[in-house]
């Protein structure tokens, strides 16, 4: 018997017991009452599909969504990385309107709902930036290009690349104030016996922060920031809202076109939880490494 | 005493809100001198060697470093500071980096040497401190001694004018005391013009030209280590002498 085993006592048999009864009465109920036929079967083919025509496996509307939630959350974390850095040096800063500035874009992140903060940043900032930058055109023009396959690679389809580019905006401004708060923390931890030192051998407030404080504040948030970098991932989202061809945005579209209304939810759900539960799971090995 | 005037304080007053932490204090220091300052706790030493160097501000009267005038905000604060060099009694070596870079950051970046001419200079200086072989290691590594004593040296590779030390034994195990002053000592007996915040009498009867004793802000005794130690004109010196003389 193996030893955890053991260590189970009544209690855990009992609540174990409640939870199989209460799962298998809503699983009971989902067939029986609203009469939902699942086809499982009918899963793997909107990941991987098999086009008998070109002889080739390629990826279907889920791990589509998947290859560009990664994409958009890694470009919205260096993004939000750099903002959010940029945005505690101003929570730190000396002058008195800095400060209040980057307080205020904290707050106002904080007591607005996430919803409403994206339409907002969408069509106040993206949009704009994105007709501004004529993108849409630019975009069109490689998509027609030789090497669109590199692009593709790190962009997915080039005809959504502005839409990619508004949800990284979108993501990394909001994620920016939770960041931001994380290396603000960062810098305050850092003694102030060091930046007196700095100061001391004659360092400007610049140099003061590039070379000394800086490099021990980011050390000391890796963890925090490798969290942020998860719940980043959860909340991209949220970003289907502005029609961001990421992973929630597909499992809609699949499930308004074909009805698998639990099956494609519960295998979303999966994508999402074994990706941040790994990598969870390294960030804390890591850690214990350090 | 000959030699010009490094520092020169005209009544400075300093206050922390309402507190009066430096009241009318008047000092000179002149080239080649050294200062040893000493009092009670909270007496505002090191607020007034803090002065010198710009990491506080005074809130009244003038004060002159290197012919610079101090005074909040100035312009030339920074470059003043390169000939100021200042030892804290928590060494704040910075712990990211090793201590050759510790020596080599301040003239790299803020005189704009190059690297090699800079490590040159960081490893005379690591010499003259006695720890030529630490160079590689990170302050962590280190003993509490061998950190203060790179403190020092990361002061002395700016080539700074004046030395300001405030409380550098304090934070260290008694057998590591020594080894700081023995390097004190020798930077006095090289020349360089000191001022210090300690309570170790015997360095002070070695080295000081001029004793000061401060309390509650002010300035209660400025004499030669010859009368101060022997015959003190301030009863509080004298009180506070047969406290510190005890043990
Ligand atoms: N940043 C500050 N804010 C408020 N009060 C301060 C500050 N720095 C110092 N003080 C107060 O000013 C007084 C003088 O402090 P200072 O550190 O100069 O004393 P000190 O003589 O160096 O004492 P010690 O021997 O304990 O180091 C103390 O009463 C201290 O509490
Ligand atoms: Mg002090």
């Amino acid at each position: 018997m193996p030893s955890f085993l053991k260590k189970l006592k009544i209690a855990d048999y009992v609540i174990a017991a409640i939870l199989v009864a209460f799962f298998g009465y809503v699983a009971l109920t989902v067939e029986g009452k609203l009469n939902y036929e699942w086809r499982w079967e009918l899963i793997p083919n909107y990941i991987l599909r098999y086009r008998e025509d070109q002889d080739v496996w390629f990826a279907n509307l889920l791990l589509q969504g998947l290859f560009n939630t990664i994409r958009i959350s890694i470009y919205a974390s260096v993004l939000a990385l750099i903002l959010g850095t940029i945005l505690g040096i101003a929570r730190t800063a000396e002058n008195l309107t800095v400060r209040m500035l980057a307080r205020t874009y904290l707050e106002l992140l904080r007591n607005i709902p996430p919803v409403v903060i994206v339409f907002i940043f969408f069509f106040f900032l993206s949009q704009q930036l994105i007709d501004w930058l004529n993108l849409d055109r630019w975009a069109r023009g490689i998509a027609r290009s030789d090497n669109v396959h590199i692009w593709e690679f790190f962009f997915g389809e080039m005809r959504r690349f502005p839409s990619l580019i508004a949800g990284v905006i979108v993501l990394a401004l909001f994620e920016s104030a939770f960041v931001g708060e994380i290396v603000r923390a960062g810098i305050q931890s850092i003694p102030q016996g060091q930046r007196e030192a700095a100061r001391s051998i004659g360092m400007s407030r610049l140099q003061e922060m590039r070379y000394i404080v800086l490099p021990q504040a980011m050390k000391k948030v890796v963890p925090p920031m490798a969290n942020q970098f998860i719940t980043l991932i959860k909340d991209s989202s949220i970003i289907s809202l502005i029609s961001v061809q990421e992973l929630t945005y597909k499992t809609v579209e699949l499930v308004a076109s074909t009805r698998l209304i639990f099956e494609a939810w519960l295998t979303t759900a999966a994508f999402y939880f074994v990706i941040c539960f790994t990598l969870s799971m390294l960030f804390r090995r890591l850690e214990r490494q350090r | 005493m000959p030699g010009e005037i490094i520092i020169q304080a005209d009544h400075i007053d300093k206050f922390f809100g309402t507190f009066k932490a430096l009241d009318d204090v008047s000092l000179t220091v002149r080239q080649g001198e050294r200062v040893v300052v000493c009092g009670p706790s909270g007496s505002g030493k090191s607020t007034l060697i803090r002065c010198f160097n710009g990491l506080e501000n005074h809130d009244a009267g003038r004060l002159t470093v290197e012919g610079v005038e101090l005074h909040e905000g100035s312009p030339k604060i920074r470059e003043l500071r390169q000939n100021v060099g200042m030892v804290f009694q928590q060494f704040n070596l910075f712990p990211h980096l090793t201590v050759l870079e510790n020596l080599t950051i301040g003239p790299m970046k803020v005189r704009k040497l190059s690297r090699r001419a800079a490590e040159e200079t960081a490893r005379k200086y690591l010499d003259r401190v006695h720890i030529p072989e630490q160079a590689d290691k990170k302050p962590g590594q280190l003993s509490g001694g061998q950190q203060q004593r790179v403190a020092i040296a990361r002061s002395l590779c700016m080539e700074p004018r004046v030395m300001l030390f405030d409380e550098p034994t304090s934070a260290l195990d008694p057998e590591m005391i020594g080894e700081v002053l023995d390097v004190m000592v020798e930077l006095a007996q090289s020349g360089m013009t000191m001022v210090v915040v300690t309570h170790e009498m015997g360095f002070a009867r070695k080295v000081a030209d001029t004793m000061v004793f401060m309390e509650q802000g002010r300035i209660v005794e400025t004499s030669p280590p010859e009368t101060f130690f022997t015959n003190p004109e301030s009863a509080r010196a004298r009180l506070f002498l047969d406290q510190i003389l005890e043990h």
